[in-house]
């Protein structure tokens, strides 16, 4: 009996240990193509015309090409890149929203992305309309929001204006009610794609300490930024990203300290 | 360590934990983008476990649209009684005299047409405008339709109160039929469903689409039964465009318990039914086997 346990106790820790350090997020070989008409053919009254004279091409554009990753479990990824390098691309791949053209992407977990500013809410409704509207865009049951109510609230310090149609808010506002409902409670894997920049001092450095928890509990975190200095905060590994391809992958001093270097010249 | 599977699960508190263990893991969610694909089925599962947003989607339209408005949710009301009333003016010299309570016959062919060309209407400008939304977040892609959908069953039940009222005035009387009114709503909703999504579809690819239906929505309600009994019309005409038209059918399916305050025939609903049926299944193939490629396009 005695015997039996010591086995099975060995192997509960080794199932353990496997569960934790199993790929939360796995890119493999990924490319992500657009299709690009060389003119812009957005009306279909167009297409026709163009399609009769034949002069309709298509060109090809890859957003990300042969992408492989893999993020564990609790792992803090910085993703850090120019402009149109391909790093929201790949937040989208991650969340759902696109399916790669190539290659497999697999993620372990809820996903809960943080979306930009403002996105999912109507001026029209009430901040406690909205709270209720983005709850659902995220995928919760109405029982689930009334019991997250409250929290998001006192959070985003809005319960003085919570009836108030979101017109009257202040673009801070709507950054921490934006934060506050997709960042109630812990998700398995966290996506963060530059709206810490927005809100006021005390607002970003609480929802940096709130986005801090989440890492400490477990989380996995995805986060792009331009700001350096919050990437080195947060990060425990940066990945580098240029022209739809990873570039540099590894500690968050050398891949910082490569990219600026390549922005110097 | 094969007997482990069959020892006894009180036998050890490590294997109760085990257990629990392996369900948990069982439990995360997996997103394999390999594995899914987004088939006609699994759509439907997405958009059953999104209930909340259809609904949060369908009170959002009702109460914004009414929200800065004086009258609020009498515009549903209002709205098609004073088209009806209108058209009651300019056409029941013409028509009139064919059919007695002719506002009643305006009236519930509005209700139905007007649930038909809003919920269609709305769903493609929806998906449209929800581009953004989809740009960056997972949903399932239907929800719009759906969604449009659920204001217009609303609506419609909201203006069946002047329906009554007018029945009441132009002394129509109001048959125990009225109860029959929900099956041809039923196939209403599925129609429009069905062909909303269908429209959805190539909308997404050209932006001009929402604008070419809308005229098509303006030819396509003088070629109902809307204003005009269709008897008036040439045989020819008569089997040609108006006994084609998938909207001849179910305008008639729900004017009957109304307005004749009669439950339609047996063939009747089949035919109803069946061309329901056949356009929500088409549209919901044909919108789902196109969505994934959605992201890519709004």
């Amino acid at each position: 009996m005695s015997l039996h346990t010591v086995s099975e106790s060995q192997i509960l820790e080794k199932r353990v240990a496997t569960s934790a350090s199993m790929e939360t997020v796995q890119l493999e070989n990924v490319g992500v193509c657009y299709r690009v008409s060389s003119e812009r053919v957005s009306s279909f009254k167009e297409y026709v015309i163009r399609r009769a004279q034949g002069k309709i091409s298509f060109r090809e554009f890859w957003a990300l090409r042969e992408v492989s990753l893999s993020i564990k479990k609790g792992e803090v990824l910085g993703l850090i890149g120019h402009n149109g390098a391909g790093k929201s691309t790949m937040l989208k791949l991650i969340a759902r929203v696109l399916r790669p053209t190539e290659g497999r992407v697999v993620v372990r977990g809820q996903v809960a992305p943080l979306l930009e500013y403002g996105a999912g809410f109507h001026a029209d409704l009430s901040g406690r309309e909205n709270i209720f509207l983005n709850g659902a865009i995220l995928g919760f049951t109405r029982q689930e929001m009334e019991e997250k109510f409250n929290r998001i609230v006192d959070f985003a310090e809005l319960w003085d204006f919570i009836d108030v149609p979101m017109r009257n808010y202040s673009s801070g506002m709507w950054a921490r009610l934006g934060f506050a409902v997709a960042a109630d409670v812990q998700p398995d894997v966290l996506i963060i794609d530059e709206v810490l920049s927005v809100g006021d001092e005390a607002f970003q450095r609480k929802s940096i300490g709130r986005m801090l928890e989440f890492r400490d509990n477990g989380a996995t975190i995805l986060f792009v930024s331009h700001n350096m200095a919050s990437i080195e905060l947060m990060c425990h590994r940066v990945v580098w990203i240029d022209h739809g391809r990873v570039r540099a992958d590894g500690e968050v001093r050398s891949v910082i300290d490569a990219y600026r270097q390549s922005q110097g010249d | 360590m094969v007997t482990f599977a069959d020892e006894n699960v009180d036998q050890a508190d490590g294997a109760l934990t085990l257990k629990g263990t392996m369900e948990n893991i069982d439990q995360i969610p997996i997103y394999d983008s390999a594995q899914h694909r987004s088939t006609a089925l699994e759509e439907l599962q997405a958009i059953v476990k999104y209930r909340n947003l259809v609904v949060q989607f369908t009170r959002r339209d009702i109460l914004t649209r009414y929200k800065r408005s004086v009258l609020g949710v009498g515009w549903t009301m209002l709205n098609p009684l004073g088209t009806m009333l209108i058209l009651t003016i300019v056409f029941s010299r013409a028509f009139g005299q064919s059919q007695p309570g002719y506002a009643v016959y305006v009236l519930s062919g509005l209700v139905a047409w007007n649930f038909f060309a809003q919920s269609t209407n709305a769903a493609i400008v929806h998906l449209v405008w929800g581009g953004s939304l989809l740009r960056r977040i997972y949903l399932p892609r239907s929800v719009f339709a759906v969604s449009a959908i659920g204001t217009a069953l609303v609506n419609i039940t909201l203006s069946l109160v002047p329906l009554i009222i007018v029945m009441l005035i132009v002394k129509v009387p109001i048959s125990w039929t009225f109860i029959f009114v929900p099956v041809p709503v039923l196939f209403l909703a599925m129609f429009s469903l069905g062909l909303g999504l269908l429209i959805s579809t190539v909308a997404i690819y050209y932006s001009d689409v929402a604008e070419m239906y809308a005229i098509l929505l303006t030819a396509w309600m003088y070629l109902s039964p809307v204003i005009y009994p269709p008897e008036i019309l040439p045989e020819v005409y008569q089997l040609w465009i108006v006994r084609l038209n998938p909207m001849y059918h179910l305008i008639n399916l729900f004017r009957a318990p109304i307005y004749l305050g009669e439950i339609p025939g047996m063939r009747d609903i089949l035919i109803c039914a069946l061309l329901s049926l056949i356009t929500l299944l088409v549209g919901w193939m044909a919108f789902t086997s196109k969505s994934d490629e959605f992201a890519y396009r709004v």
